[in-house]
């Protein structure tokens, strides 16, 4: 026997990331903004009014001092008023702000993630299956979970913080600058170490942070994994081994949060002790400017409280910072895959189909080949027409290049060199909706949606009424073990799922199939896991259904051959027979051969 | 360290949920499923109490330093003392290194710590799942179990980092600083406190409303994670129909739902937040307006008041922060029972094991009946008293239409569900007192929609018997006919599954058949093992088959024919029962049913045409 190259040879992608090209995190993050400009400056707004109100709390305790009690000895409670009633106008304030304010924002946020999420799903879509070969469905995922938690927890907590953060910061600085200049510019010169811790902070903790996302994406990836399978996971009890896997990932994360957290440790500890060192510095000087009659008592309690204001926000944004830094990481991961261009690309200006003769339509391939990015030929260039209305059989071993040849067809992969035609269009020249009425393609693996059997079908045409669905049910002898189902064609099929058996979902996808009423049907090994009888009910209706359409059929059994009008017989990526299938059978190839041994093997 | 054992705790009521749906019953409380996680906070408890000490030292020292600038403004400033004025500025020198450091050592304390507890928690998870039964499985969906693994996991973590120790370090400081502000003065105290009260009251109502819209969303996100899931998974489907629109849309439905949700918390948070800020202020600026007075009076010193306002503004933090610590602990009481949702489910009690020696009676089945656990009620079952006899180194095939049960009788071999009814023995030993372990390793199955792991190809197929010699594995790949890994870029020792190298239906199942048949295996169960192969290989795994299955007892699903001539006989299965068990060649002659099944004609045309 020839010995056979492997189907899909692509290169392993087990650690290699998609590159990221820069700035687009960034570039993401505006275009997910931009939308709410308004809302961002409404925000932005009322948290500037919220704070000032707010930071006038202590300017309203130096002035009661200051002016209140010295005029209440004097028997004039004026100013004593004055100053709560602003007091009290300015908490009433602050308060109603920072309501609207989590209001506004807790909208805002929610419409960015819902874009963001939106955004991902659409695009994880659009990507070509090559991509999805390569890219595991773990890690597409952990992008559309993880990561966009990251970014949520970043949104809810830390923009807000920040924005109060940086508005406190400013407002006390202008405060205290007014309330005396000398303690101000002393008081602000802490600055300079913040910003220098924060620049540590961030340079140090971006790398841990980058760890962790691979890290929690390698989790997902183990953890999808053995769900989806564990079936086969329990019956060969490969528990142990997963989870000394999952026990590696998942230790590698932990050391990765471990490490942020105790980056954040370092941080928080050494700001604060900055911190608490201007604290005391500012009140040494003060108290000699007091002694000197240079200050007055009020206005340096007045600073010193603000002072403590100035930095209780160490904590606040050492928080941001955290988020921060985890969602820059997550928003690189996740912009790295929207930035990623589908193989498969949409053309800008779709050109129309012809109006479908009554035969279907007729296919083309003219030069066409393919090979892998690696440079692996599969299919070496050749030219192959299909007319309309004929019903074409592929066969060949495994990996002789059939189902190659079908996803070109389908267009899940463009050639790299030649053109694949439907009614003489390029089919890199029509858009994804006409393309999907024109072809049809039917795997062997057949995958449920969860919903209802109905649904399930529907996919095929979503606008299909119920009739149409049962018809098609019943076309493709799928109707008797849908209505024997405990609730028929609404019986959910993902609670449900593990009790529809492979053949019964290979005849669901054939229903979806035919709803889809495509001019072109391509079936790749769609009869595999069907007994004698399904397969006999299928073929019969096939002979109806396929009038009318264009049909590639692959198919190992030959059985299946039997409605072709042409049988095509490949070998390493080459067509080596062609004809009809009684002419094949007479002759002496290797379809001849393959088909004696066939009929000796059955009954 | 094996998971939690199955508890009979508080959530036993929910031992088996149907789905998992939001569970804020009456009996649920955000204190009582924290309180669950203790456990795992048991081995870091010193960490933790190391933390909250070095929090409550810290927050002392903050408490203290406005005593000490108030009594510096009273003394060393009062009365222009610059002598006195040092002592006191080394105290506050000393109290801010205090609380630098113990915050800092607070954090570092925690930090390995946390990470490792999360990492406990989820490999907990994982274990108990990959435990917990098929059929638990087919009622969850994978993102649901995901995202209790990733995100409430990270809730959790960060709720004992931060949540867990404030709520003890701030309501004690509150209470140290209200004790303050009433000896400092109680007149102005007691104005300032008063606001507590309503304060405590509200959040009350506020934790009920707000965890039931927490747990709807962490659902609302699973389910979000199920949508994204299948989307890839399906993608093949969903691109060849170009629905990807309408599956986008389904998801933005989805994505809708909990940015609803999501809202509606924002909205509980803002009002919850305008009453945090909102009522202290309010007291804030009475006390102010009524301490002005009594100083005015000289009934209280201006330094007095410094260090109550000062105190007053300190206490601000650990009540503002109320606000999002219950709100924090709500997500992390809902993040907690979703976790136990999991670990609360009931595992099989293995039976005690059987001391009969096994006596090569093969495999029989007996008056086995099988129901899926949520057949609806009325239903038949699915099999309705099978009685079977494997001979020891007999093949039987088992045939019947698609959908009559075979798959699932193939399953209850290797428990993989339980039997309704009846009982299977290997051997004569009864499978539900064989250790599982045991009785996975001397049942080998190949199942038809074959699974890889991310994992080389040799791993792959030694996972049926890891002790076997690479020769062992040379003979098993030579059976499967699978040459084609020696063609692979590493060989054997290609990676592959999820993580690796994509191979085709037909590469695959040969590996699984490969699997099956590595550990020479006592019992081997094969479903359907060569439908995705081409007329070729088939051919030639069967001759290789054929020796492999002489001395083996073995049971055949078989779809076709050339499958069926595996076997020594043949069993047809017909409405829940084995209609019939004998030769391939004399059920063709006496069993109408078996020959629509070979042949596709049904039994009316056969016996017309005869």
């Amino acid at each position: 026997m020839t010995v056979l190259a492997p189907e899909e040879e692509l290169p392993v992608l087990a650690d290699e990331e998609i590159p990221v090209p820069p700035g687009a995190p960034t570039a993401l993050l505006r275009s997910l903004l931009a939308p709410h400009r308004g809302r961002v400056l409404g925000a932005m707004l009322m948290i500037l009014l919220q704070q000032a109100a707010l930071q006038s709390g202590p300017l309203l305790v130096a002035l009661a001092m200051d002016q209140g009690i010295p005029a209440l000895r004097r028997h004039d409670s004026g100013p004593l008023i004055a100053v709560t009633a602003g007091y009290l106008g300015c908490a009433a304030l602050s308060t109603l702000l920072q309501r609207a304010f989590i209001r506004l924002t807790g909208r805002l946020n929610q419409d960015v993630l819902l874009d963001l999420r939106t955004r991902i799903f659409r695009h994880a879509q659009r990507l070509g299956l090559d991509f999805h070969e390569r890219y595991t469905s773990g890690r597409i995922i952990s992008r559309g979970t993880s990561d966009v938690d990251a970014l949520r927890e970043l949104l809810n907590e830390g923009l807000q913080e920040l924005l109060a953060v940086l508005l406190s910061v400013c407002y006390i600085a202008v405060i205290l600058l007014v309330m005396d200049w000398r303690l101000g510019l002393l008081a602000l010169s802490s600055v300079l170490p913040m910003a220098l811790l924060v620049r540590m902070f961030r340079r140090r903790s971006s790398r841990v942070y980058r760890t962790s996302r691979t890290a929690v994406a390698s989790v997902i990836v183990r953890f999808t994994e053995t769900m989806n399978g564990i079936r086969p996971v329990q019956a060969f009890r490969r528990e142990q081994a997963n989870l000394d896997a999952f026990d590696e990932a998942n230790r590698q994360y932990a050391t990765a949060n471990a490490n942020g957290l105790l980056e954040m440790a370092r941080y928080v500890g050494f700001s604060r002790a900055a911190a608490n060192l201007w604290v005391t510095l500012v009140v040494l000087v003060g108290a000699y400017l007091v002694t000197d009659g240079s200050l007055e008592v009020g206005v340096l309690t007045g600073f010193v409280l603000y002072l403590r204001r100035l930095y209780d926000p160490i904590d606040q944004l050492a928080m941001f910072l955290n988020s921060y830094q985890s969602a820059a990481a997550a928003l690189e991961k996740i912009a790295g895959l929207l930035a990623h261009e589908p193989s498969v690309a949409e053309p800008s200006a779709p050109l129309p189909l012809p109006p479908t003769s009554a035969t279907g339509r007729t296919v083309a391939f003219t030069d066409t080949a393919f090979a892998y990015r690696t440079g692996k030929v599969v299919l070496p260039a050749f030219s192959l027409t299909l007319p309309a209305g004929r019903t074409t059989a592929i066969v060949g071993a495994t990996g002789a290049g059939k189902s190659t040849l079908a996803k070109l067809l389908a267009r899940f992969y463009d050639p790299t060199q030649g053109q694949v035609t439907l009614d003489g269009v390029d089919l890199r020249e029509l858009s994804t909706t006409e393309l999907r009425r024109g072809i049809v393609m039917v795997t062997q693996e057949s995958f449920l949606f969860s919903g209802t059997v109905a649904e399930n079908i529907a996919i095929g045409r979503p606008d299909a009424s119920r009739a149409e669905i049962e018809a098609a049910a019943k076309a493709i002898g799928a109707h008797d073990f849908i209505t024997a189902l405990p609730d028929g064609y609404d019986t959910d099929v993902r609670k449900r799922g593990g009790r529809i058996s492979a053949g019964q979902r290979q005849l669901v996808a054939f229903a979806r199939a035919l709803l889809a009423d495509p001019a072109v049907l391509i079936l790749d090994e769609a009869t595999s896991s069907l007994d004698i009888p399904g397969e006999q009910a299928v073929q019969r209706a096939m002979r109806t259904v396929l009038a009318g359409r264009t049909a590639v059929i692959i198919a190992h059994r030959l059985s299946t051959v039997e409605i072709a009008d042409r049988v095509l017989v490949m070998e390493s990526g080459r067509i080596i027979e062609d004809g009809t299938p009684a002419e094949l059978i007479a002759g002496s190839g290797s379809f001849a051969t393959l088909h004696t041994a066939w009929r000796e093997s059955l009954v | 360290m094996s998971g939690a054992p199955p508890t009979l705790g508080l959530m036993s009521e929910n031992a088996e949920p149907p789905l998992p749906l939001p569970a804020a019953g009456p009996t649920r409380s955000t204190v009582r499923s924290l309180l669950r996680l203790r456990s795992y906070a048991h081995p870091i408890r010193w960490y933790l109490i190391g933390a909250v000490l070095a929090a409550l030292v810290a927050s002392a020292a903050v408490l203290v330093v406005p005593l000490v600038l108030g009594r510096i403004v009273d003394g060393p400033i009062g009365h222009h003392d610059q002598h006195a004025l040092w002592p006191l500025i080394g105290l506050l020198l000393l109290l801010g290194a205090a609380e630098a450091g113990l915050f800092g050592l607070r954090r570092v304390l925690i930090a390995r710590p946390l990470a490792k507890v999360e990492a406990a928690m989820r490999r907990d998870l994982y274990a108990k799942l990959q435990r917990l039964p098929v059929s638990f499985h087919d009622r969850w969906p994978s993102g649901q179990l995901l995202s209790r693994a990733t995100s409430d996991m990270y809730t959790l973590r960060l709720f004992l980092a931060f949540p867990l120790v404030f709520l003890i370090v701030n309501s004690l400081m509150f209470l140290a600083g209200s004790a303050l502000m009433l000896t400092l003065d109680w007149r102005l105290g007691l104005i300032a406190l008063i606001p507590a009260i309503p304060l405590v009251l509200l959040c009350v109502h506020f934790e009920t409303r707000y965890s039931a819209a927490a747990r709807l969303a962490q659902d609302q996100n699973g389910d979000l994670a199920t949508v994204l899931e299948e989307s890839v998974l399906g993608i093949r489907i969903l691109k060849s129909f170009g629905r990807r629109r309408s599956m986008a849309r389904r998801f933005a439905e989805q994505a809708e739902r909990l940015r609803g949700t999501e809202l509606r918390k924002a909205r509980m948070l803002a009002d919850l937040w305008a009453l945090i800020v909102g009522l202290p202020e309010a007291a804030l600026g009475t006390s102010l307006a009524v301490g002005a007075v009594l100083v005015a009076h000289d009934e209280l010193s201006t330094g007095t008041l410094v260090a109550f306002l000062s105190t007053a503004l300190a206490l601000r933090w650990p009540v503002e922060s109320l606000g999002w610590l219950l709100a924090y602990s709500n997500e992390a009481g809902t993040a907690a029972d979703r976790f136990f949702d999991v670990m609360d489910t009931v595992e099989e009690v293995p039976l005690a094991a059987t001391d009969a020696a096994p006596n090569g009676d093969g495999i029989r089945f007996t008056g086995v009946r099988f129901r899926y656990p949520d057949a609806p009620a009325g239903s038949p079952d699915l099999l309705r008293g099978i009685d079977l006899h494997i001979r020891h180194g007999e093949t039987v095939a088992l045939v019947g239409a698609t959908g009559s049960g075979k798959t699932t009788l193939t399953a209850l071999l290797p428990r993989l569900y339980e039997t309704t009814a009846g009982s299977i023995t290997l051997d004569g030993q009864d499978i539900t007192r064989l250790p599982l372990p045991r009785l996975r390793e001397i049942v080998a199955v190949a199942f038809e929609d074959p699974t890889l792991f991310s994992a080389s190809v040799r791993e792959n197929v030694l996972m049926g018997a890891p002790e076997a010699t690479p020769e062992l594995l040379e003979r098993a790949l030579a059976v499967a006919q699978a040459g084609f890994v020696g063609q692979l870029p590493q060989g054997a020792d290609t990676e592959v599954g999820e993580q690796g190298l994509s191979l085709s239906g037909g590469q695959r199942q040969r590996l699984a058949l490969a699997r099956a048949v590595v550990g020479d295996p006592d019992f081997l169960v094969l479903d359907d093992p060569l439908s995705a192969l081409d007329v070729h290989t088939e051919a030639l795994v069967e001759q290789a088959l054929r020796e492999v299955l002489t001395g083996t007892t073995a049971l055949v699903v078989a779809h076709r024919p050339s499958t069926v001539l595996l076997a020594d006989r043949v069993a047809v299965l017909v409405e829940g029962r084995i209609l019939a068990v004998d030769t391939h060649q004399r059920l063709l002659e006496n069993c109408p049913e078996y020959r629509e099944l070979m042949s596709g004609e049904s039994a009316l045309e056969a016996s017309v045409t005869r």
